[in-house]
């Protein structure tokens, strides 16, 4: 696995998106998007509803290609191998790029099977590994002592900040290098959002990260980049300080400060 | 600067703002009216000046208060934010050079009675304009988020440093010259350095209203014009 490594003195670069356009049939959603997502740190993207960042993150893991009439242009360098290829294994690319959505997705099953679902569509593991597997990746998503003794109870019967770290357990389980976050936040209550951005610091220390969030605050909180996007653009890309401090661009300002007409 | 989508969140910036201006004013006033009382030894003024203090700590308070709770309501971000943290600031520099101005009134009403050395207030008179300009251009720099003014405010502080230099060594001259002087002419060694601290605040608030506009802070080091008063009891330089 090789990674660029940039010279100005950011982090490795673990995503490369190089002039990408997306299309949802005649819709132009993205526009010649330029960035690149640094290993093993936070990359938050805001904008206005329909401003593409939730479509960028759904290229990352090719899930557009669920959806006929969608299509996606340009490169997305995944440790410098372009994830747009046709060629490319997509059960592979997912089992690298985990996601976590904006409502709970658990499925109607045990919390244990919850977790080692997606890890025996990938590997196969004996008995005592893939129970040593879901405790890890359970104890990752900060979940392990709340649940320990009820693994195999229904994963519908927890709340929905545990449902939510249940599927954070579950993309951890298959040992991805990438999480993206879809508005991970937005259905659940304060206390289990602040369990999940404390969980967000935790998992940096190994995973590339990127989140869609609608919360500007959150944004500052748990990211190290911030990607501004408009109406299909990628308008400003920077260390979040500055983005939220002094930003370059009047339209992020006007946006994170509140006055966007 | 377009308005904001929630329209009481400009109310509330602008209200952070129209109160540091009236708080400006007051202590413009202070100043001026405490020079008055010190030179003409006049109790009167003297005595509206130390009541004026009152309304400026009562305009501080609200201030902050105010800044405090637009930060937990509207969580604001950039130069919002600095609006916020700006107001608190400055407010608090105007507070201090309204309790600067109050103790030279204070100090007039002590000195009403002495041995007067009317020569010996003239430096004084020079500081205070110096002052008084700093903290009016100052304000201005505020009102007009005109980081340039500001610089300009900062630059000049030193003019005031050397003059408080100046201030010190006639007033020394003075007690040598009589020491039936002292008492009065230590009342004004404290008023000078009060003056010369209204200085520093309005360097301050320069330093405030760049960070403000720009989101970068001045240097820590800021000009000095003067050899320290410590030198000239010395006579030599550190």
């Amino acid at each position: 696995m090789s990674l660029v490594v940039s010279t100005s003195g950011d982090p490795a670069v673990k995503v490369s998106v190089r002039n990408l356009d997306f299309y949802y049939g005649g819709h132009h959603a993205l526009k010649s998007v330029n960035l690149p997502l640094y290993a093993k740190k936070v990359t938050s993207f805001i904008g206005p509803s329909g401003c593409g960042k939730s479509t960028l993150l759904r290229v990352l893991n090719r899930m557009y290609d669920l959806y006929p009439g969608q299509r996606a242009e340009g490169e997305v360098l995944l440790d410098n191998e372009n994830i747009l290829d046709p060629a490319i294994d997509l059960n592979a690319l997912r089992a690298r790029v985990g996601m976590v959505f904006q409502k709970p997705t658990p499925f109607p099953m045990s919390i244990y099977e919850n977790v080692a679902f997606g890890v025996k569509l990938y590997e196969t593991l004996p008995r005592g590994e893939l129970d040593a597997r879901v405790e890890e990746a359970l104890r990752g998503a900060a979940l392990w002592d709340e649940v320990k003794d009820k693994l195999q109870s229904s994963g519908l019967g927890l709340s929905g900040g545990q449902q939510q770290r249940l599927c954070i357990a579950r993309s951890v389980a298959v040992r991805p290098d990438i999480i993206l976050f879809d508005e991970p936040c937005s259905a659940l209550d304060p206390i289990s959002t602040a369990k999940v951005e404390e969980l967000i610091e935790e998992l940096e220390s190994q995973y590339t990260i990127a989140i869609v969030t609608h919360n500007m605050q959150q944004a500052v909180r748990v990211s190290d980049y911030t990607a501004f996007m408009y109406l299909g653009e990628l308008i400003e890309f920077g260390k979040t300080d500055d983005v939220f401090n002094t930003p370059k661009e009047k339209r992020t300002l006007d946006y994170i400060t509140g006055r966007f007409g | 600067m377009s308005d904001h989508i929630v329209k009481s969140y400009d109310r509330d910036l602008e209200n952070l703002g129209r109160k540091i201006a009236e708080m400006g004013g007051l202590a413009e006033k202070m100043l001026a009216e405490a020079m008055e009382a010190l030179s003409l030894l006049n109790i009167e003024v003297a005595q509206r000046v130390i009541a004026t203090d009152a309304r400026l700590d009562i305009l501080q308070r609200e201030i902050e208060e105010k800044a405090i709770m637009t930060i937990a309501r509207r969580q604001p971000l950039a130069v919002d934010l600095r609006e916020c943290i700006a107001a608190i600031r400055i407010s608090g520099d105007i507070e201090r050079i309204g309790d600067l101005a109050k103790n030279i009134a204070k100090r007039a009403l002590k000195i009403a009675s002495e041995t007067r050395v009317t020569r010996a207030t003239i430096g004084l008179k020079s500081m205070q304009e110096i002052a008084g300009m700093q903290l009016k251009d100052s304000l201005d720099a505020y009102a007009q988020r005109d980081i340039e003014k500001a610089r300009i405010v900062w630059d000049n502080d030193a003019q005031l440093d050397a003059l408080e230099d100046s201030v010190f060594r006639d007033l020394l001259t003075f007690m040598m010259e009589d020491p039936r002087n002292i008492s009065f002419c230590t009342h004004l060694l404290f008023c000078s350095k009060n003056l010369e601290r209204i200085g520093d605040h309005t360097t301050n608030i320069a330093e405030t209203i760049i960070y403000l506009v720009t989101g970068e802070p001045m240097p820590v080091e800021r000009p000095k014009g003067r050899d320290s008063s410590l030198n000239v009891i010395n006579g030599e330089a550190l």
